[in-house]
């Protein structure tokens, strides 16, 4: 067995396997702590306040939102390119992590994947929810119908709809298929006949033989190869809604790299946020350990290197096309004009703040990471408003400049997501081993 | 073959059958026989589908509700059911006229379009005329029966009242006034000279909320003439007006922007054009086209008059009066005046008598008499006399009022001493009015007797001498309405035909004028359809100045500038809303006004100096002479004045107009001009106005290309050298689409284009275009189809105006088709971007990505909608809709469809007719309304066509071109001629 500095030992201390299944399945098996409840509730309430604005959004009309006959998207495309972007993280930890045999990482794709799985759920909400007639969804759909009417392939929204779709199906998939061992440890460890019969259901009769084990590992490797080009697809398709129109901002060829990295870059982000906070809560430090914190930090501040970079081409390109639209967009629109407060958020959070993890200590220190987390997703979050309102705020004739102010729906639409999002990794931390069980345990002396 | 699983041994017996089910066939049946096997097939899944579908399908299908249509039981003869009449009628409402026609559908009206036979208003109309339809369906403000004492009545008990009234008034020896306005009707005016002759206490007021009495006045002390010209702006090569916003409401706008434009037209062939000086404190419509502005407030406006007439005098030879020195180099424009005589043009909108007689001398000096100025067919306005109220509130204090009627007048809103009015009237025993709709004097009268809405009505009209039209109703009244003449001609005895009275009236005055046609049936038919009748009349007139007016004249404006203060107002109409008595009409409160870009609102305006000087931003409420407005910021303002506009702050006149802005006419109370701001203050901040453009640089970027005449002369590609470069570099990889039928494209002349904003409300009437109010247009999201994007360049205390309409621009490479999901949006083949209502699911990405931003989104159900209480919400105000075109649902984009509807209608006429479609047979509503005839639409497939050749002048360029959009619709620089 190689032990070598990049393929460290995956659990801290010495432990047995049975070790490790009595503490990975703490956090399902013991009585529900008080913080889940309180968690649930906040997730509750936000869900509650996500449903008026939902209700109000279908019943009454996007004029509840804060949209103009100019910016005629808003928030609501904001938060859904950002959920994507963080919907990333999980796939894109399974694959490249599988594909570069970077077992380390088996201890956090299940809760990365859950985060993903919920991300794009909370993603693919707004693409329907922005529609005027949401009810007439179906129509984007290529269905025979004796109309003879047919979706137009050269739009990228329908792009969009077959990325997401796929992509959420796949990451679905994978998710599930990789806890099927655990759902079958939980369902031999399941003390009450309704966990063993969902546990049991949900295994699908998993009997942890060799040969399962084979075909569990060749699945996994396929379905990793599957998904790999989705992860990439995702969002640059995304990002061609963008690139493929002629706003000054937008029609530009960079924004599907761009895009790609900024989406890894900001769901790694939020795969720290959420790692520190279940290594603290469920004391799982031995599992998911400084030096997994470490590795996440260092592809943050590459991350970071290549978002700044991407900005700095951006302008560059700005004022090296001439094209007086673009240069005012990117330099006196989002640099200096009525988006620069925004602007210089997003480039001191993406791609300036990060670059404090080129010090060991940074990334040693929980509290500085848990806070760089923050700022980087709060930055992704300002770059999704920067690209689309600024472009979309100030584009060819000023006489239809407007300004954009979201309105109590648009808020409450994005809160009905964290709600969405908060109650669903909650049930997840609840009901399924947070980390693959049997990963670790194959993994648990680093490197194979 | 599949195993066979056996339940009984019967089952294998050679006889054996299996049971029937159930005895009753069931619609099941054909989903369960095949069921025996055991595995469930394909086709029973599909089945099984098509079933749950089928039931998805009927239960979400089954809540549309049911409307009925009636078919007519009796066919009548001249109505076709989907086929549009037209009738030929007249607009004559306060100081405004057009000759119009009047599309009905069905029995309704539902579009105004301007009567291109007539020579005085050429076609042309105007906002108001545009909007006056709807008043006619305005179920909430218009009255529906006469009522006496707040009590339904009959309209006999009402005659027998007022015979007896007036009857009873000449016994006791007391007066009845009638209160009207100046009335371009001569049947209407014989049918009160009549009333007056029968009922000698009747005394008739002519009385005008906004007067151009003082022109008739000044016209008659200086040349004894009491008479009103025609001014002729397409003979004048130098025009200079002084406040007089000639092309959105002085005199006659609609006829004097069709006259204007075709002096500023300008081509390879022709490449002249008049000068146009502007003096005015606020910033006006027809002030925003000047070629040279000058912002100046009131009493230097009179200043420069007096020492303009003076150095016009000293140059002539004429007598010269003494005058303070103003600051503008008049001895400049003097000469420059002297050098175009009998080609110059002086105008001023103050309607006040000293001005407007130093203004006759000028024209005089000019010899403009007889060449631009018209005095043998003058207009037939400002016949007010400014005595009559004052006259009529003295003797209603003294008790010798025994009753008033008003016919077409609301003093109590819009006279300057209305408190006075209203305290005079409290003593007048028997008041009426014949308002049709709601007003704030009705409020006061014990007897409403509502007139018919215009539209319902029978009448004539003589806008200038000589020129004649016809007004004839184009349905029957909609409520127990009876028309103002029709009740007069009853308390004559005559029976409420006025119908007849004027045919009578025509065929004494206007049959035996002419002698095209023998028989008096043969003419009335005719003219009757043509809408207008013109009578030849030689009148010479010959003026011969008084100077003792002059030197009088002179004297007196120097005494009143002596009080005049540093800070002083100016009240103004609007183009909107003009005097208010349309302010009901939530389309012309949605017009955005042509330079403010400001809807559903009056304000102060105030130049961006004055308000840095006195720390006021915009937003602050100011008090002014009591008055309190929101003060906005108007680059171009006179330093030192203060401009209103008049028309708002109705209180009983309906759902759209109470309560919207402040009545300037509060402001002028008995104050004599210049009218001085005695105080203000202010007294709030924070105000937002409802603007539709609040950037209003155009950020160097070639939006509107714009030249000077002298650069025009020397090339004629002047501003749009950058034309060639574009067409050279920004090209396509790609080919592009040919259009083998036709081709719709639409020009626009921004030279002729004034800005006034009537293609906007044509649009909204012909379009179905829902109104949003005030808060909705907040938020930016008004619905007009077309609009006027106003951009100002150069210094901020006096800049250039530019307006540029812009609608969708149709392109043939167009940013919105390719990005829709659905396709919902396509080009037609014959170069039109079209909409799929029913198709769209409003994903909006086609308004992001057009790079005009002409895309309009439906973000709440705007019809029927108790939130948008205007006249979608009604069913009466939904009988204006447009049958041909659909009433767009929430969550559907919409936009310009160059009148999709029309172009058919065309087409198929031109089929019909079994003949090719002519160049002019289409027009869009935009064109149609068009006052100075800026948008030309046509088939750029057919050689013959305007369009075809506009598209070929080297001052036409494609907004934006550098994107390569193709546009369909071209822009013609704006030329201007600066030269000083």
């Amino acid at each position: 067995m190689i032990t070598s500095s990049i393929r460290w030992p995956m659990v801290g201390a010495e432990k047995t396997s049975k070790e490790i299944t009595n503490e990975l399945l703490a956090p399902n098996e013991s009585k529900i702590p008080v913080w889940w409840y309180i968690g649930m509730t906040i997730g509750t309430i936000l869900l509650a306040y996500g449903g008026w604005a939902f209700y109000m959004s279908f019943t009454v009309g996007l004029g509840t939102w804060g949209l103009t006959n100019s910016v005629a998207w808003g928030w609501d495309i904001i938060n859904f390119v950002w959920w994507i972007g963080i919907g990333h993280a999980g796939t894109a930890f399974t694959i490249f992590f599988l594909v570069f045999r970077q077992h380390w990482a088996a201890s956090i794709n299940r809760t990365a994947e859950a985060m993903t799985v919920f991300a794009v759920m909370c993603a693919g909400l707004f693409p329907i929810l922005h529609l005027g007639r949401p009810w007439l969804v179906f129509f984007i759909f290529p269905y025979p119908n004796t109309r003879l009417l047919w979706v137009n392939f050269n739009s990228p929204l329908l792009w969009d709809v077959f990325a997401i779709s796929t992509y959420l199906l796949m990451s679905i998939t994978l998710w599930y298929f990789g806890m099927i061992p655990d759902l079958a440890t939980m369902r031999d460890r399941a003390k009450n006949k309704i966990s063993k019969t969902l546990y049991g259901f949900f295994s699908m009769g998993w009997n942890g033989s060799m040969i399962t084990y084979r075909r569990y590992e060749t699945l996994t490797k396929i379905l990793g190869g599957m998904a790999a080009p989705l992860v990439i697809s995702v969002h640059t398709i995304v990002a061609l809604d963008f690139a493929v129109s002629i706003l000054p901002g937008w029609h530009t060829t960079i924004l599907p790299p761009y895009f790609f990295v900024g989406a890894i870059f900001s769901g790694f982000a939020m795969v720290l946020t959420i790692m520190i906070l279940m290594r603290n809560v469920f004391k799982i430090t031995d599992f998911i350990t400084e030096k997994h914190l470490d590795a996440i930090a260092n592809v943050l501040k590459f991350g970071s290197l290549v978002i700044g970079l991407a900005y700095v081409i951006e302008m560059f390109i700005a004022w090296y096309s001439g094209m007086n639209y673009e240069m005012y967009t990117f330099l006196n629109a989002r640099a200096t004009g009525n988006f620069s407060l925004a602007f210089w958020t997003m480039v001191f959070c993406n791609a300036l703040a990060p670059q404090v993890f080129w010090f060991k200590k940074a990334r040693k220190n929980i509290i500085i990471l848990f806070i760089v987390s923050i700022i980087i997703n709060i930055g992704m979050w300002f770059e999704r408003y920067i690209i689309l309102i600024s472009s979309l705020a100030e584009d060819f004739l000023p006489s239809s400049w407007t300004g954009y102010t979201p309105t109590l729906v648009d808020i409450g639409i994005f809160a009905g997501t964290f709600g969405i999002f908060i109650s669903g990794m909650l049930l997840f931390i609840r009901y399924i081993p947070i980390i693959a069980i049997n990963e670790v345990k194959a993994n648990k002396k680093g490197g194979n | 073959m599949e195993k066979k699983y056996w339940q009984s041994i019967e089952e294998n017996q050679p006889d054996y059958k299996p049971q029937p089910e159930e005895s009753g066939a069931s619609t099941m049946e054909i989903l369960t026989n095949e069921t025996n096997s055991k595995s469930t097939s394909r086709r029973d899944f599909l089945k099984w589908c098509g079933i749950s579908f089928f039931s998805a399908t009927v239960i979400s299908a089954c809540e549309n509700p049911v409307k009925k249509a009636i078919p007519y039981l009796n066919h009548p003869e001249t109505i076709t059911p989907g086929i549009a009449s037209y009738y030929a009628s007249t607009y004559a409402e306060g100081n405004n006229y057009c000759s119009i026609l009047v599309k009905t559908r069905d029995g309704r009206p539902i579009k105004i379009e301007g009567n291109s036979l007539s020579p005085f208003s050429m076609g042309g109309t105007s906002a108001q005329v545009q909007a006056s339809v709807l008043g006619l369906y305005d179920d909430g403000a218009r009255y529906k029966y006469p009522v006496k004492d707040g009590e339904k009545t009959d309209w006999e008990t009402v005659d027998a009242d007022i015979v007896s009234a007036l009857d009873k008034a000449a016994e006791d020896g007391k007066k009845c006034f009638m209160v009207t306005p100046t009335l371009v009707s001569p049947a209407t005016e014989k049918v009160l000279q009549e009333l007056t002759e029968r009922f000698p206490a009747l005394e008739i007021i002519t009385w005008d909320a906004i007067s151009y009495d003082s022109i008739r006045e000044a016209h008659q002390q200086t040349f004894q003439q009491s008479i009103v010209p025609d001014y002729h702006f397409e003979k004048a090569d130098l025009i200079i007006s002084f406040s007089a916003d000639f092309m959105g409401t002085w005199l006659a706008p609609v006829t004097f922007s069709n006259r204007y434009s075709t002096k500023r037209r300008v081509s390879d062939n022709n490449k002249s054009m008049s000068q146009h000086i502007q003096f005015e404190a606020g910033m006006s419509l027809t002030g925003s086209n000047a070629d040279i502005r000058v912002p100046v407030k009131p009493s230097d406006e009179l200043l420069i008059i007096m020492e303009l007439y003076n150095e016009m005098a000293a140059l002539t030879g004429n007598p010269v009066f003494s005058s303070p020195a103003s600051e503008y180099d008049t001895k400049a424009l003097a000469s420059k005046i002297l050098n175009n005589k009998g080609k110059t043009l002086v105008v001023c909108g103050h309607n006040n008598l000293k001005a407007q007689i130093l203004i006759n001398g000028i024209n005089h000096m000019a010899e403009a008499y007889g060449q631009t100025i018209d005095g043998g067919k003058p207009l037939n306005l400002g016949k007010a006399n400014a005595e009559g109220l004052t006259n009529l509130i003295s003797q209603a204090e003294m008790g010798e009022v025994a009753a008033v009627m008003f016919y077409k007048s609301n003093p109590v809103y819009n006279y300057q001493r209305a408190e006075e009015l209203k305290t005079a009237l409290d003593k007048v025993p028997t008041k009426m009015t014949f308002a049709s709709a709601k007003d704030e004097t009705a409020q006061l009268c014990n007897y409403i007797l509502p007139d018919n809405h215009y539209l319902e009505s029978w009448g004539d009209a003589m806008p200038k001498a000589g020129s004649y039209s016809l007004m004839q109703p184009a349905m029957q009244p909609i409520f127990n309405t009876r028309q103002f003449q029709a009740g007069a001609l009853s308390w004559l005895g005559k029976g409420a035909d006025f119908h007849s009275y004027i045919k009578e009236s025509w065929r004494s005055d206007m049959f035996p004028t002419q002698n095209q046609y023998a028989d008096f049936d043969q003419f009335w038919i005719n003219t009757l359809q043509a809408g207008v009748f013109e009578v030849s009349t030689n009148t010479v007139f010959t003026p011969a100045l008084e100077t003792i007016a002059i030197s009088d004249a002179l004297s007196v404006l120097k005494n009143q500038l002596n009080n005049a203060g540093s800070v002083q107002f100016m009240v103004h109409q609007n183009v909107a809303l003009t005097d208010g008595s349309n302010a009901n009409n939530p389309w012309l409160q949605e017009l955005p006004d042509p330079v403010t870009k400001i809807t559903w609102d009056n304000f102060a305006a105030l130049s961006p100096k004055f308000a840095t000087d006195h720390s006021i931003n915009e937003g602050d409420l100011l008090t002014i002479n009591g008055l309190t407005l929101p003060l906005a910021i108007q680059p171009g303002q006179a330093y030192g004045c203060i401009s209103v506009a008049l028309g708002y702050g109705r209180t009983n006149a309906g759902k759209s107009a109470d309560n919207i802005g402040a009545n300037a006419f509060r402001l002028l109370n008995d104050k004599s001009f210049p009218w001085n701001v005695d105080a203000w203050e202010k007294s709030g901040s924070g105000y937002e106005f409802a603007r539709t453009q609040t950037h209003h640089n155009m950020e160097g970027r070639d939006i509107v290309r714009e030249s000077t005449l002298d650069k025009y002369k020397e090339s004629s590609k002047a501003g749009n050298e950058v034309r060639d470069y574009h067409l050279k570099h920004m090209s396509t990889l790609y080919p592009e689409q040919e259009f083998k039928g036709h081709h719709w494209a639409l020009m626009v002349d921004l030279n002729a284009c004034s800005g006034c904003s009537t293609c906007v409300i044509a649009c909204q009437a012909e379009n179905n275009i829902p109104v949003i109010g005030k808060e909705e247009v907040k938020n930016r999201r008004i619905m007009h189809w077309i609009r006027l994007d106003r951009y100002y360049a150069g210094d901020l205390e006096n800049p250039t105006v530019l307006h540029m309409p812009l609608m969708c621009q149709h392109c043939d490479n167009a940013p919105c088709e390719n990005v829709c999901p659905v396709s919902a949006t396509n080009h037609s083949h014959e170069g039109i971007n079209q909409m799929a209502y029913n198709r769209c699911v409003g994903t909006k990405y086609c308004i992001n990505n057009c790079p005009y931003k002409v895309r309009r989104f439906n973000w709440y159900k705007y019809a029927m909608n108790d939130k948008f209480d205007y006249n979608m919400n009604s069913e009466m105000g939904r009988m204006v809709l447009n049958p041909d075109v659909t009433v767009r649902e929430r969550g559907v984009v919409e936009k310009c469809s160059f009148c999709i509807q029309r172009i058919q209608e065309g087409k198929l006429q031109a089929k019909a007719e079994g003949r090719k479609l002519k160049d002019g047979d289409i027009t869009p509503a935009c064109m149609q309304a068009c006052p100075s005839g800026a948008l030309v639409f046509g088939d750029l497939n057919n050689p013959e066509s305007k369009v075809a050749q506009l598209i070929k002048d080297p001052r036409n360029y494609h907004l934006l071109e550098e994107i390569h959009t193709l546009p369909s619709v071209g822009y013609l620089t704006k030329i201007r001629n600066p030269k000083a």
